[in-house]
C-alpha cells in the first residue's frame, strides 16, 4: 500500500486541502411546488367552536379580506428540510472553517452547550410580560451579567436591549443627545468626533441621531492624531465615538488624553468596545475615562453569529448617565428581582421588550465557563494568536501590516497587499476568493480603503497553532499564484458553491429583483402563471 | 501582570504551556506582556477582575444555568394569553432544525460563493414575504417590528422631503416610544385620535390634521388593541390626495386571512416576523421587515441589506449580491441611509421556513383558526357577570380587549388570581390606555384548545363574583 499519510504533506509540511464546497446547484425554493403539497398542517378547530362563532372570516369586510391565497411555495416537508439542509452546506460557519478572515467580527468558537441551554423550553417558552414570579431565573441571569459586564469595563450600569452592536452604538448617541438636551446644550453642541479606523457605524449612528460627524484620520505611524482631535473639539462637540484598539488592532496610548480633551471641551466619551476581545481584565473604559461603552455579545462574548444576528448589544454608562438608560432596567431587591419602569429621564425603548435575553443568556454562560483567570487567557492568547500570524503574514512577499513599525498589535491586523497588486495586478478581493477553494472566509475590510488593499485578520483565542499556520500558508501559495498563474487567480473562485457573479444588474433598477417575483417580472413572466407553469 | 495560570481551557487550544512558549518563541517575545506595550501602566488593570468563581466544567456550568432557569414558569407549563407583540405560535421543528443548524447558526458576513446558501435562504425569505405582502421589495430583516416602522416612517420623510407624520393613537406606547426616540432629528410625531366605540382610526380627526406638509399616515393592522381596521382604503386614499405615503404595520400570521397593505392602498409595509416560527424567548426573537414596490426612490431609501439575484459566468447558475450597495453606511459611512449591521437574519431564514412549511393553504387556515378560536374566547368571556370582550366592535384578528371595569377588581387583582390557577392573564393596558380603565389584551392562538379557553372563562367566573 502506497502511504497515504506521506503524500499529504510535502518538506514536513502539511499539503493545503484539497477543499471543494457542497454545490447542490439548488433550485429556488418556488421552482420545488407542487400544487396541494402541505409542509404542516394547523390544529383544526373544534366543532364546539365553530358551531359557537360561525364563518369568522367572513365578517371582515370584502376589502380588508385576502382575496387570493398569497402565491406561496407549496411543498411537503422532507423537500422542505432537504432544501435547506443544502443551503446549509453552501455556508461556511466558524463550526466549519478557520474563520480568522473576517477582522473586527471576533469569530470565537460558540460553545454548544449554551446553545442547548438557550434552547431549552424554560427559556423558549417565556413571554416577557409574564407576571415577574414566573420570571426569576431569566431576571437574574439578566442582572448577574449586567454585574459581570460592570466589573469587565468598570462602568457603573448596563442595558441588555439593543439588539446588536450598531443598536448598542445608537443608544450611545441617544443618550448623548439626552445628557446635551437635559442641560439646554442640545443645539449648540452637534458635532460627534470619530476615527476613520472605528467601525463605520459610530459615524452612520451618530448622524442618524442628529449629530455632524468629524472623522479624524491617523497621523503617520497610524494612531490617532491627538493633535487633529485638539483642532476638532470646540463648544460645538457633543462626543466622541471611537473604538479601542482600533480596527486597525493599534490600541491608542493616548486614550486617556483624547477623552480628557473631549471632557474639557464639554463633550462625552463612548467606547466602541466591539474589539474587546484582546484587552479582557487587561485595561477598562473606566480607567481610560470613558462615560459610556458597548460590547457586542455576539463578538467578545462568544454567542453565535446567526448569519447576521440575533446578537446583542449591551450599553453601559457611569452613574451620572444611568438615569438616561432604555427602559427598563432589571433590579434586586435583596429578595426579589424586578424591571423599574419609572424612570422619568430615559431615552425610552430602543426595541421591543428587554433586549435578546436567550442570546445574553449564552453569553453570561460563557462568562461563567471562564471567569477572571479565564477571560484574561482569552484576551492573551487572542493577542498572542494576532502576532504570531502576524508574523507568518509579513513573510508573504507582497504582503504587509502598514502603520505602527515594529510594534506589536492587539487582537487584530489590518493588511494591505499593495505590494502584490502593483506586481501582479490580483487585488485583495481576488486574493480572497481564491482563499475560499481552500475552504477559508477571507473579508476585505470596511470601506473606504484608507488602507489600499486591505484585509482584517482577527484569529481569536480559538485557533490552534497549526490552524493559523494553515491559514498563511494558502495566502502565501494564493499570493504565490497571483505571479505564477494571475488568471487563475482572478477567475476564483472556483471550488466555491458558486462562480464569479455578474455584479451589473444588481445596480441597474430595471434588472435588479430583490425577490422572485421582481425577478420572473423583469424577465417577462406573468405574475399570474409562475406557480402553475 | 499577575502570574499566568497553568490552566487549560478548553474553549483556548493555545492556553497549553508548551504551545504558548513555542508560539511566544516564534515571535520573539519572553511575556504576553509585551503585546500591550501601548497600553499606559496607569489604565492597566492590577491583578484579577472581581468576577463570581467559574464553572469550568461544562456539566458544573449545565447544573447552574439549568438551576437558575428551573424558577421560570413558562406559557407551555401554564395556559397564556399574553400577546402584545410577542405571540405563542406553534413552531414547527423544521424550523428549529434548520437555525441550529451551524453552518447558518455560526456564519456571519461570508461573500455570496462560501456563503451562497445564507444569500440564497435570505432571498427565498424575501422572496416569500414579497407573496404574502404582494410587494417586490422585502429588506434583509432588521432587528424587529419596532425598527422596522421606525425606519418605514423615516424613509417615508425622506422620500417627501416632508415633516410630520400622523400615527394613529392605537398604536402600542412602547413602539410609539421607540418611534418618538428615532425621529429626533425627523419628523413632528402627531396621534391621531380614534373612535371608542369601534376603535377606528378617526377619519375626521385625520382629515383636519393632514396637509401637504404630512410625510406619511401611520397605523396598523390588525391593530395594538387587536382589532381590524377596516377603514384602510379611506385612510390611503386620504394620505395619498395630500401627496403623503401610506405606512402599514402589519401581523404577517395575518396575511393568510387579511389583505396585504399592497390592496388597500398601503406603500410601505412593515412588522415583526417573530410570529412565523420563531420561540418567543422572553422577548428575544424578533425581526423586523419593511417591504416597498420596485420603484427606486422607494428601494434607495432602505438602510438595510436587500439582497439580488445575478447570474454567475457559468449558464444555469443562480448567484447573489447586493443591491444597490452604495445607498448603506457600509459603503459610506454617515453619508449613507441610517445604518446597517447585525440584525435578525436568521430569524429570517427561520421564518422563510416557516413559510415554505405553510404555504398558501396553512397561512389561510392558520389565520381562519385564531380568528375563530379568538372569537369563541370573546364571546364566552363576555358571558361573565361584569365583563365585556370585546371591548371594540369592530372585527378581530386574534386579540382582543377585555373590558374588567364593571368587576370591581382591578387587572392586577383578576391576573393574580388567575396565575393562582395557572393562567397568564392578558396584558394590563390600565397604564397604557387609561382612557379603557381597568381593560386588559387577551391573545388567543392556535395553540389554544376550546378546553384551554373554557378553563379560562370557568376560572374568570371564580375570580370577578
Amino acid at each position: 500500500m502506497r502511504d497515504i499519510r506521506r503524500e499529504r504533506h510535502t518538506g514536513g509540511k502539511p499539503n493545503l486541502r484539497r477543499f471543494h464546497q457542497a454545490r447542490w446547484d439548488e433550485p429556488i425554493i418556488f421552482e420545488l411546488s407542487r400544487q396541494g403539497q402541505r409542509g404542516i398542517l394547523v390544529p383544526e378547530v373544534e366543532k364546539g367552536i365553530l358551531d359557537t362563532v360561525g364563518d369568522v372570516p367572513a365578517k371582515i369586510p370584502d376589502n380588508m379580506r385576502r382575496e387570493r391565497p398569497p402565491a406561496l411555495p407549496e411543498i411537503s416537508q422532507p423537500q422542505v428540510l432537504r432544501h435547506y439542509v443544502r443551503l446549509s452546506q453552501e455556508n461556511l460557519g466558524t463550526d466549519l472553517n478557520i474563520d480568522v478572515g473576517q477582522g473586527t467580527c471576533t469569530m470565537k468558537y460558540s460553545p454548544k452547550i449554551n446553545d442547548q441551554l438557550a434552547a431549552l423550553p424554560k427559556m423558549t417558552d417565556l413571554h416577557p410580560l409574564q407576571d415577574e414570579e414566573t420570571v426569576q431565573g431569566i431576571l437574574e441571569i439578566l442582572y448577574r451579567f449586567e454585574q459581570i459586564l460592570k466589573e469587565i469595563s468598570g462602568l457603573d450600569r448596563f442595558s441588555l436591549q439593543p439588539a446588536a452592536g450598531s443598536a448598542a452604538i445608537y443608544t450611545n448617541a441617544a443618550i448623548i443627545r439626552a445628557f446635551h438636551a437635559s442641560r439646554g446644550e442640545l443645539a449648540q453642541r452637534d458635532e460627534v468626533i470619530t476615527t476613520i479606523f472605528s467601525h463605520p457605524s459610530n459615524a452612520a449612528c451618530a448622524r442618524t441621531a442628529g449629530f455632524k460627524v468629524i472623522t479624524l484620520y491617523p497621523d503617520e505611524r497610524g494612531y490617532p492624531d491627538l493633535e487633529a482631535l485638539k483642532a476638532a473639539v470646540s463648544e460645538r462637540t457633543a462626543g466622541l465615538m471611537i473604538t479601542n484598539p482600533e480596527d486597525t488592532g493599534i490600541y491608542n496610548p493616548k486614550i486617556a488624553e483624547f477623552v480628557q480633551v473631549v471632557h474639557e471641551a464639554g463633550g462625552l466619551c463612548a467606547y466602541d468596545q466591539a474589539n474587546a476581545n484582546g484587552i479582557l481584565g487587561i485595561t477598562r473604559a473606566r480607567e481610560a475615562g470613558f462615560d459610556l461603552c458597548h460590547f457586542n455579545l455576539h463578538k467578545t462574548f462568544s454567542t453565535p453569529h446567526g448569519c447576521g444576528g440575533p446578537g446583542a448589544g449591551a450599553v453601559g454608562v457611569t452613574r451620572e448617565l444611568a438615569c438616561f438608560l432604555p427602559v427598563p432596567t432589571v433590579e434586586h431587591d435583596g429578595k426579589r428581582y424586578y424591571l423599574d419602569w419609572d424612570r422619568p429621564d430615559s431615552i425610552g425603548k430602543m426595541g421591543p421588550f428587554y433586549g435578546n435575553a436567550s442570546v445574553v443568556l449564552k453569553a453570561y454562560a460563557w462568562a461563567m465557563s471562564l471567569g477572571a483567570e479565564g477571560l484574561r487567557q482569552v484576551a492573551e492568547i487572542a493577542v498572542l494568536n494576532n502576532n504570531y500570524l502576524l508574523n507568518l503574514v509579513q513573510q508573504i512577499p507582497g504582503a504587509s501590516a502598514p502603520y505602527a513599525k515594529g510594534k506589536r498589535r492587539i487582537e487584530q491586523v489590518r493588511y494591505s497587499w499593495q505590494a502584490l497588486a502593483e506586481e501582479t495586478g490580483v487585488h485583495s478581493e481576488e486574493i480572497g476568493l481564491r482563499a475560499a477553494d481552500f475552504g477559508v472566509h477571507y473579508w476585505t475590510s470596511h470601506h473606504p480603503f484608507v488602507v489600499p488593499e486591505p484585509c482584517t485578520l482577527e484569529p481569536t483565542e480559538s485557533y490552534t497553532k497549526e490552524e493559523l499556520d494553515e491559514y498563511a500558508a494558502i495566502l502565501a501559495h494564493v499570493a504565490e499564484e497571483a505571479r505564477t498563474n494571475p488568471d487563475l487567480v482572478r477567475a476564483a473562485p472556483h471550488n466555491s458553491t458558486i462562480h464569479s457573479v455578474d455584479h451589473d444588474p444588481l445596480d441597474d433598477p430595471s434588472q435588479w429583483a430583490v425577490t422572485w417575483r421582481a425577478y420572473l417580472r423583469k424577465m417577462g413572466k406573468s405574475a399570474h402563471e409562475r406557480i402553475e407553469e | 501582570m499577575p502570574k499566568e495560570s497553568p490552566k487549560v481551557y478548553p474553549y483556548i487550544p493555545n492556553s497549553v504551556p508548551a504551545v504558548k512558549e513555542e508560539m511566544l518563541r516564534a515571535v520573539g517575545a519572553r511575556h504576553v506582556a509585551e503585546f500591550y506595550e501601548d497600553v499606559p501602566e496607569e489604565l492597566r488593570l492590577e491583578g484579577l477582575m472581581d468576577l463570581p468563581e467559574p464553572f469550568v466544567s461544562e456539566y458544573e456550568l449545565k447544573r447552574h444555568l439549568q438551576g437558575l432557569l428551573a424558577r421560570n414558569r413558562t406559557a407551555g407549563e401554564c395556559v397564556s394569553f399574553l400577546g402584545a407583540g410577542c405571540y405563542q405560535h406553534h413552531v414547527p421543528a423544521v424550523c428549529d432544525e434548520v437555525n441550529r443548524r451551524g453552518e447558518f447558526l455560526t456564519a456571519y458576513a461570508g461573500e455570496p460563493y462560501d456563503d451562497h446558501g445564507r444569500f440564497q435562504a435570505l432571498f427565498e425569505y424575501a422572496s416569500m414575504m414579497g407573496e404574502l405582502l404582494d410587494m417586490d421589495v422585502v429588506n434583509v430583516p432588521t432587528y424587529d417590528g419596532f425598527q422596522a416602522a421606525a425606519t418605514a416612517i423615516r424613509m417615508a420623510a425622506r422620500i417627501t422631503g416632508r415633516g410630520q407624520v400622523l400615527i394613529c393613537a392605537t398604536i402600542g406606547p412602547d413602539k410609539l416610544s421607540k418611534i418618538r426616540d428615532y425621529c429626533q432629528p425627523g419628523p413632528d410625531i402627531e396621534l391621531v385620535g380614534y373612535d371608542p366605540r369601534t376603535g377606528q382610526m378617526d377619519l375626521a380627526a385625520l382629515q383636519a390634521a393632514i396637509s401637504t406638509e404630512t410625510a406619511a399616515v401611520y397605523f396598523e393592522n390588525p391593530s395594538y388593541l387587536g382589532f381590524v381596521q377596516t377603514q384602510g382604503n379611506e385612510i390611503s386614499a386620504m394620505a395619498h390626495d395630500h401627496g403623503a405615503i401610506c405606512v402599514v404595520s402589519v401581523n404577517p400570521i395575518s396575511l393568510g386571512v387579511l389583505a396585504p397593505p399592497a390592496h388597500y392602498g398601503g406603500d410601505i409595509a412593515c412588522g415583526d416576523i417573530q410570529p412565523l416560527g420563531i420561540h418567543m424567548q422572553f422577548g428575544g426573537g424578533h425581526g423586523g421587515f419593511i417591504a416597498t414596490r420596485d420603484e427606486p426612490r422607494y428601494v434607495l431609501e432602505y438602510p438595510s441589506r436587500l439582497f439580488g439575484i445575478a447570474p454567475t459566468r457559468v449558464p444555469g447558475e443562480y448567484g447573489f449580491g447586493d443591491v444597490a450597495y452604495e445607498r448603506t453606511s457600509f459603503a459610506v459611512r454617515e453619508q449613507g441611509k441610517e445604518w446597517v449591521g447585525t440584525a435578525a437574519a436568521l430569524w429570517g431564514i427561520t421564518a422563510g421556513v416557516y413559510l415554505a412549511l405553510m404555504g398558501p393553504q396553512g397561512m389561510f387556515e392558520i389565520g381562519e383558526a385564531v380568528m375563530a378560536r379568538a372569537r369563541y374566547a370573546a364571546m364566552q368571556i363576555d358571558k361573565v357577570e361584569g365583563v365585556k370582550a370585546p371591548a371594540f366592535s369592530a372585527p378581530h384578528f386574534h386579540e382582543f380587549v377585555v373590558d374588567l371595569n364593571a368587576t370591581n377588581k382591578t387587572v392586577t387583582e383578576i391576573n393574580e388570581a388567575l396565575l393562582a390557577r395557572g393562567i397568564f392573564g392578558g396584558k394590563d393596558l390600565s397604564h397604557e390606555f387609561p382612557e379603557l380603565g381597568q381593560s386588559a389584551l387577551y391573545c388567543v392562538t392556535e395553540v389554544h384548545t376550546q378546553g384551554d379557553l373554557d378553563r379560562l372563562v370557568t376560572a374568570l367566573q371564580e375570580v370577578v363574583s
